[in-house]
C-alpha cells in the first residue's frame, strides 16, 4: 500500500492533535467492541449470575457449560452444516454462471445480445425482497419449499456480479485470447485457462461477497424453509431463542458460535475480504 | 447507462477478428455467445424475470399463499392497499429509519475512515473492530442486542449507563419513542463498517501529491481536509449515500427479530407488511401489490440516483 511509503518519508510528529485523534480512534475501538466482548462474557458465566447488575465482566467461575449444552441439545451443528453448503454452493454457483454470462456479454457477438444484456443490467433496479410472495408461490408449485435448492436457486443469478465481470473482462487484453484463436483453441479454452485466470483478483471479490451475503442472508432462508433441520444458522437462532427462555448464557453461547465462523474468516482474509468489498461495493453501482 | 459507453471502445472488434481468422467465423454451435449466457438467463428468468411477472398477475387476483384458490378481482388489491392504513404507517416507519440510519451511517463511515487513514499504524485493528460486525448474521446481532443489550436494569446499556450515574430507566425497545432509535443504534454499530471501507478505499485512492503541495504552501491539516480531501470524496459520498439509503429501505431482519414490528407496530417496516399479508395473513395478492407499491418507491430514489449520477458525469467531462 501507498502509505507505509509515505510514511517512511515524513513520520508522523506526535502533535496534540495526532494523540487526540488516537484516543479518539480508540475510544471508538471499545465502544464497538464492548457488545460482543459482553455477549462472551455473558456465554462464559453461570447461568445464576448472568442477571446480576453492576458490570462483571468475569464471574466466579469461567465455565463452558453453555456451550456444551448449546451443542448437545441444540441444532447447531446441523445448522453450520446447512448455512456452509448453501453459501458454497451459491457461491460456486454465482462464480460459474455469472462469469460465463459476462464472457458472453463482454466478448462474443450475436444478434439481440445488446438487448439482452439491457434485460439483464435492468434487473440491477429490482431488490429480491420484493418478489418474496410471488417467488414463495412459484418454490411451492415447483416443490422446492424446504429444501437446499429452494434456499439457492434464487440468489445466483446476479445481474450486479455479471456488470462487475463484464467491465473486468473488457479490460483484459484482446490480443491474448486471439494469439490462443489462431492456434485453434475454442472460445471454452480461451476463457478456462486465459480468461479466468487473468480475473483472479476479480472472481474472488464476487465470490467473497456472494459468501458473506448468503451466509448472513435472513429473509429468504428464513420464508422458504418451515424444518427446523433444514434451517441455515441465522434462522434457527432466531426460530429457537423462546426455546431457551431466560437462560441467558446459553443464549449468548449460540450467538457468539453463530458469529465465530465468519469472525475467524474475516481474521485470515482481512486483506481480499477488504478489498474485495472495496471493489464489488463501488462496482455493484 | 453506463454499459452503452463501456461497449464503445470494443466496436472495431469484428474486423479485427476475421482478420486473424481468414478462414471465416465458422464456429462449433457450442462456441456461439448465447451458450455462454444461457445457464445464467435461465435461472435469471425464472426466479426474477417470471416472478417479477407473475407477482404483477398474483396482484391482480385473491389467491392464497401457494397461488392458488382465488379468483380475479381487477385492481381491488391496489385501491385496497392505498387504502390501508397500515401501508402507509409502514411506509413512513421505512423512510423514517431510512433517515435517522442513512446520516450517522454516513458520516461515522467517513469519521472512521479518516481516523484509519489518517492514523496508519495499526490498520488491522480499526478494520477488525470497526468491520467486523458486518460479517454477523443479522440473526446473531439481533439476538444479541434483544436478550443483552437493550433488556432493562441487567442490560449492557443500563449497565453501562449506571456506571456514570444515570438510572434513565428507558424501555429501550419498548417504549414507542425509543425503539426505533435502539434500532438504528444497532444498525450502525452493525452496518457502518461497509461504508468505512468504500471510504477508506476511496482516501486510498487520492494521490499523496496533492497534500504535499498543499502543505508547501502552508495548508494545515483541517485546510487539507476541508480544500482537497472532502471536495474529492464528493463522488463517493454520492455513491455511498445512495447504496445507503436502498439499502435501509430494505430493512427487515433486525427490526423483526428485536421488536417484531412493536410497539404497537410503531417499528414495522413495509416490507414486514408484505411478510404479514402474504405469509401469516395467506392473502399472496394482496401481499404482491404492497410488495409494488414498495418497489415504485424503490425504483424512484433508482431514477432520481440516475439522474443525477448523469449530471455529474456531464459536469465533469
Amino acid at each position: 500500500m501507498s502509505a507505509p511509503a509515505a510514511a517512511s518519508g515524513r513520520r508522523p510528529r506526535w502533535t496534540r492533535g495526532r494523540v487526540a485523534l488516537v484516543a479518539v480512534a480508540l475510544l471508538l475501538v471499545v465502544v464497538w467492541v464492548l457488545p460482543l466482548a459482553w455477549a462472551l462474557s455473558i456465554s462464559l458465566k453461570p447461568d445464576a449470575e448472568t442477571t446480576q447488575t453492576g458490570l462483571d465482566w468475569i464471574g466466579s467461575t469461567i465455565t463452558f457449560d453453555a456451550y456444551e449444552a448449546v451443542w448437545e441439545t441444540g441444532d447447531i451443528g446441523r445448522w453450520l452444516f446447512n448455512t456452509a453448503y448453501i453459501a458454497t454452493m451459491t457461491t460456486l454457483l454465482t462464480v460459474a454462471l455469472c462469469a460465463m454470462a459476462a464472457y458472453g456479454f463482454a466478448r462474443t457477438r450475436f444478434r439481440g445480445r445488446k438487448a439482452l444484456y439491457a434485460l439483464v443490467l435492468a434487473g440491477i433496479m429490482v431488490p429480491p425482497q420484493v418478489l418474496i410472495a410471488p417467488l414463495f408461490a412459484e418454490m411451492v408449485q415447483l416443490g422446492l419449499v424446504d429444501t437446499y435448492w429452494g434456499v439457492i436457486l434464487p440468489q445466483v443469478a446476479v445481474p450486479a456480479m455479471v456488470f462487475i465481470l463484464v467491465k473486468f473482462f473488457e479490460g483484459v487484453p484482446r490480443e491474448l485470447e486471439e494469439a490462443a484463436f489462431v492456434d485453434g483453441a475454442g472460445r471454452w479454452r480461451v476463457f478456462f485457462t486465459i480468461v479466468l485466470p487473468l480475473s483472479r483478483p476479480v472472481l474472488a471479490a464476487v465470490a467473497i461477497f456472494t459468501f458473506i451475503s448468503t451466509w448472513n442472508n435472513f429473509l429468504w432462508p428464513f420464508l422458504v424453509t418451515t424444518d427446523p433441520n433444514g434451517m441455515t444458522l441465522p434462522v434457527g437462532l432466531v426460530n429457537v431463542q423462546s426455546s431457551y427462555g431466560v437462560r441467558y448464557a446459553q443464549m449468548m453461547a449460540s450467538v457468539v458460535m453463530g458469529g465465530l465462523p465468519l469472525l475467524v474468516v474475516f481474521a485470515i482474509f482481512q486483506r481480499q475480504i477488504v478489498r474485495g468489498i472495496a471493489h464489488t461495493g463501488l462496482a455493484g453501482q | 447507462m453506463t454499459a452503452t459507453s463501456v461497449a464503445v471502445p470494443a466496436a472495431p472488434e469484428p474486423a479485427a477478428v476475421p482478420a486473424a481468422r481468414p478462414a471465416g467465423v465458422r464456429r462449433k454451435w457450442t462456441e456461439h455467445g448465447l451458450v455462454f449466457i444461457a445457464p445464467f438467463l435461465l435461472v435469471y428468468g425464472m426466479f426474477l424475470l417470471w416472478p417479477l411477472v407473475f407477482g404483477v398477475h398474483l396482484s391482480l387476483r385473491s389467491d392464497n399463499i401457494t397461488g392458488s384458490g382465488g379468483e380475479y378481482v381487477g385492481f381491488d388489491n391496489y385501491t385496497e392497499a392505498f387504502r390501508d392504513e397500515n401501508v402507509w404507517s409502514s411506509l413512513w416507519n421505512t423512510v423514517w429509519f431510512t433517515v435517522l440510519s442513512t446520516i450517522p451511517l454516513v458520516v461515522m463511515g467517513l469519521v472512521f475512515a479518516l481516523l484509519a487513514h489518517n492514523l496508519r499504524f495499526v490498520q488491522w485493528l480499526w478494520r477488525l473492530s470497526w468491520f467486523a460486525p458486518f460479517v454477523l448474521p443479522s440473526g446473531v446481532v439481533g439476538l444479541l442486542f434483544l436478550w443483552v443489550i437493550y433488556p432493562s436494569d441487567f442490560g449492557f446499556a443500563d449497565q453501562l449507563l449506571a456506571q456514570f450515574g444515570l438510572h434513565p430507566d428507558i424501555g429501550w425497545l419498548t417504549d414507542e419513542r425509543y425503539a426505533m432509535l435502539s434500532i438504528v443504534l444497532t444498525t450502525v454499530w452493525w452496518t457502518v463498517g461497509f461504508n468505512f471501507l468504500l471510504y477508506l478505499a476511496a482516501l486510498q485512492s487520492i494521490p499523496q501529491h496533492l497534500y504535499e503541495a498543499a502543505e508547501l504552501d502552508g495548508a494545515g491539516p483541517w485546510q487539507r481536509l476541508r480544500h482537497i480531501t472532502l471536495p474529492l470524496l464528493r463522488r463517493t459520498t454520492g455513491v455511498v449515500l445512495v447504496l445507503q439509503i436502498l439499502a435501509s429501505l430494505k430493512v427487515f431482519d433486525q427490526i423483526y427479530i428485536m421488536t417484531g414490528g412493536g410497539p404497537d407496530d410503531s417499528t414495522r417496516p413495509i416490507l414486514q407488511y408484505v411478510y404479514q399479508s402474504g405469509f401469516t395473513g395467506y392473502r399472496i395478492g394482496y401481499a404482491s401489490a404492497v410488495s409494488y407499491i414498495f418497489f415504485a418507491l424503490i425504483v424512484l430514489v433508482a431514477l432520481i440516483h440516475l439522474r443525477l449520477a448523469r449530471r455529474n458525469a456531464e459536469e465533469s467531462s
